[in-house]
């Protein structure tokens, strides 16, 4: 049997993008945008995994345009199809409204047994949305995967090592299932200039609720503003002494001082 | 119409910072004029309620079944969802570890209902819950309105205080489990456990190292496969980690030590690593670039040891130290453990 695998991705800004607020209340950067950082670990192991299983691995990205990019540069690096799915209609920002969509559209592809995620979306700053396509797949989910160590679609089974908080946990599930994937679990390739430049001619199609027959709740969740964090009202002092001792003493008791010891 | 805290257990013990989850649930019971429910799944349940009604609860759902040790998340999931459907709680509110997260996320999903999570903030205006959260990596901050019959709500750790022990009991309430054994198709095989180590999210301390690890003046053995990486990892466990120990700290990184290879992953901090909250952050031979401020900005006190004076990082810092880190942190570690009697 050969694997279908879906990942995810998005465009996010750039981590060294100074990100801000700006005077109309939305949120700005200063750099260009990006893939989202762990979703390229996610979607290295989806062309890594087809290619052992003599699968093939579609690049799914659910949102406005703007996350075109990320899909052009997956199509770069080697995924074989890429989908866009959005609702304008709908308040894309709530996790329920982009799982559903997100389900639906693995539905529709018909054939999927993994769907491979990167462990956050560095914007909106949430996994939550990973979690709650599987469910409404029905799937099992496997967060946190740092190595996939066997995956048999003949067998229909994938055994995987996790990074859990309490050390290194190794688990097998069956087949259909979602995972998260860390950093570390690969080295994701650059986009070949070929890649690119076929990518850069690929029409990516976009299917809304309708296309996916699955009617929309009403999203429980709106954000109703951003804002910048509060200035650190931070005056450093510069520890001096005459000897590094010295200055260890003095910056110990600043420490009791500050109780934090 | 509770309030729900989940209460996260591992080897029959509940996880420390669950009590933060319960006393955010119980300020928002207060506005809400209602109870508190905690709701305690797996091995040492009912002895762990009592504690639960020594922090608030006033009630508590227990399950200890041997499908729910230790934790998978596919029957804890099947059970919470259940329980808030016959219960409908206003709030299910969870610490955002990595089960707090996958757990409530999931439940959510299954009962239609609105999700927050990483919460920094809570409260009540009317029908709503109004939370506060970190976005785009602690860049900025959004403020979530969510309605409907139930939210889900994760906690940012250390973000909510840990109430007062008091002598409260809770009402428990024996609850069966959903899946059947044979229904999880999860399986542990094993866990490698690192549990001698402090962990980096719920550490009131974190000591944290990067690029200048690799100036150790300690020379390199002929036979280390890369002598920088050699100088960093000598200088990890036998300048960072005394320190650590002394304080009982968290040992952190910036990313360019991890991937230069000097130390794992998983000790990462910054935007595409863990995010901390501690009393004291020591941050030794870091720059303090954009990325490393995302994860270490909500910390306390900072204190930024650097050769270099112009880093970065001192702009972050309460207490700045600029000497080599080398030559700074024994002395600090010494002087530690004559004042705290080590």
């Amino acid at each position: 049997m050969t694997l279908h695998i879906v990942t995810f991705t998005r465009s996010t800004p750039d981590t060294a993008a100074k990100v801000e607020v700006d005077g109309s209340g939305n949120v700005v950067w200063d750099a260009a945008n990006v893939v989202n950082p762990w979703d390229e670990y996610a979607l290295e192991e989806a062309i890594v995994q087809a290619k052992n299983t003599g699968g093939k691995a579609t690049v799914i990205a659910v949102g406005d345009d703007s996350h075109e990019e990320a899909l052009k540069h997956s199509l770069a690096m080697g995924l074989n199809e890429a989908i866009r799915v959005t609702e304008e209609s709908a308040n894309m920002g709530d996790s329920l409204i982009w799982s559903t969509l997100a389900a639906g559209a693995v539905q529709k592809l018909g054939d999927v047994q993994l769907a491979i995620f990167g462990k956050e979306a560095i914007d909106t700053q949430t996994d939550q949305h990973i979690y709650q396509t599987a469910r409404k797949l029905g799937w099992t989910v496997l967060s946190f995967v740092s190595k996939i160590l066997e995956l048999d679609a003949d067998a229909g089974t994938i055994k995987v090592e996790r990074a859990v908080e309490h050390g290194k946990q190794t688990v097998t599930a069956k087949l259909p299932v979602v995972i998260s994937v860390v950093k570390g679990i690969n080295e994701p390739r650059y986009p070949s200039f070929i890649g690119i430049r076929k990518a850069s001619k690929a029409t990516i199609p976009v299917w809304g609720a309708s296309d996916l027959g699955i009617e929309l709740p009403q999203a429980p969740t709106e954000v109703l503003s951003y804002e910048n964090p509060p200035a650190r009202d931070i005056t450093t002092e510069i520890i001096e002494g005459a000897t590094i001792e010295e200055k260890a003493t003095k910056l110990v008791d600043k420490l009791l001082e500050e109780k934090v010891l | 119409m509770s309030i729900f805290a989940w209460i996260e257990t591992f080897e029959g013990k509940a996880s420390p910072t669950s009590w933060e989850a319960l006393g955010a649930a119980k300020s928002l019971a207060t506005s809400l004029n209602t109870d508190v429910t905690a709701v305690i799944l797996g091995q040492g349940a009912t002895d762990i309620a009592s504690e639960a009604g020594a922090y608030g609860a006033d009630n508590a759902l227990v399950c200890d079944d041997t499908t729910l040790e230790p934790y998978r998340l596919e029957p804890y999931a099947a059970l919470l969802s259940q329980l808030v459907s016959e219960h409908n709680p206003k709030a299910v509110v969870a610490v955002a570890s990595t089960s707090g997260r996958e757990l409530l996320a999931s439940s959510a999903a299954d009962t239609n209902s609105g999700m927050i999570g990483d919460v920094t903030e809570l409260s009540i205006d009317g029908d709503d819950l109004i939370a506060v959260r970190p976005a785009y990596a602690g860049k900025v901050t959004s403020t979530v309105k969510a309605s409907g019959a139930t939210t889900f709500v994760t906690l940012r750790g250390r973000a909510f205080p840990t109430p007062e022990k008091g002598t409260g009991t809770a009402t428990v309430t024996q609850v069966s489990p959903v899946l059947a054994a044979d229904d999880i198709t999860t399986q542990i095989e094993s866990l490698e456990s690192e549990s001698e180590s402090v962990s980096l999210t719920d550490a009131a301390i974190v000591i944290s190292a990067g690029r200048g690890m690799a100036n150790n003046p300690n020379a390199a053995p002929a036979d280390a496969a890369d002598a920088t990486v050699w100088k960093a990892q000598d200088g990890f466990a036998n300048v960072i980690q005394p320190l650590a120990d002394t304080l009982g700290a968290a040992v952190g990184a910036s990313r360019a030590a991890v991937d230069a290879g000097y130390i794992p992953y998983e000790h990462q901090i910054g935007q595409t690593g863990k995010v901390v909250n501690p009393d004291l952050y020591i941050a030794a031979g870091i720059s303090g670039a954009i990325q490393h401020q995302a994860g270490m900005r909500g910390s306390k006190v900072i204190v930024a040891v650097n050769k270099d004076a112009e880093a970065p990082i001192f702009k972050l810092a309460r207490y700045g130290v600029v000497e080599d880190l080398y030559d700074f942190l024994p002395a600090l570690t010494a002087e530690l453990k004559k004042r705290l009697g080590k």
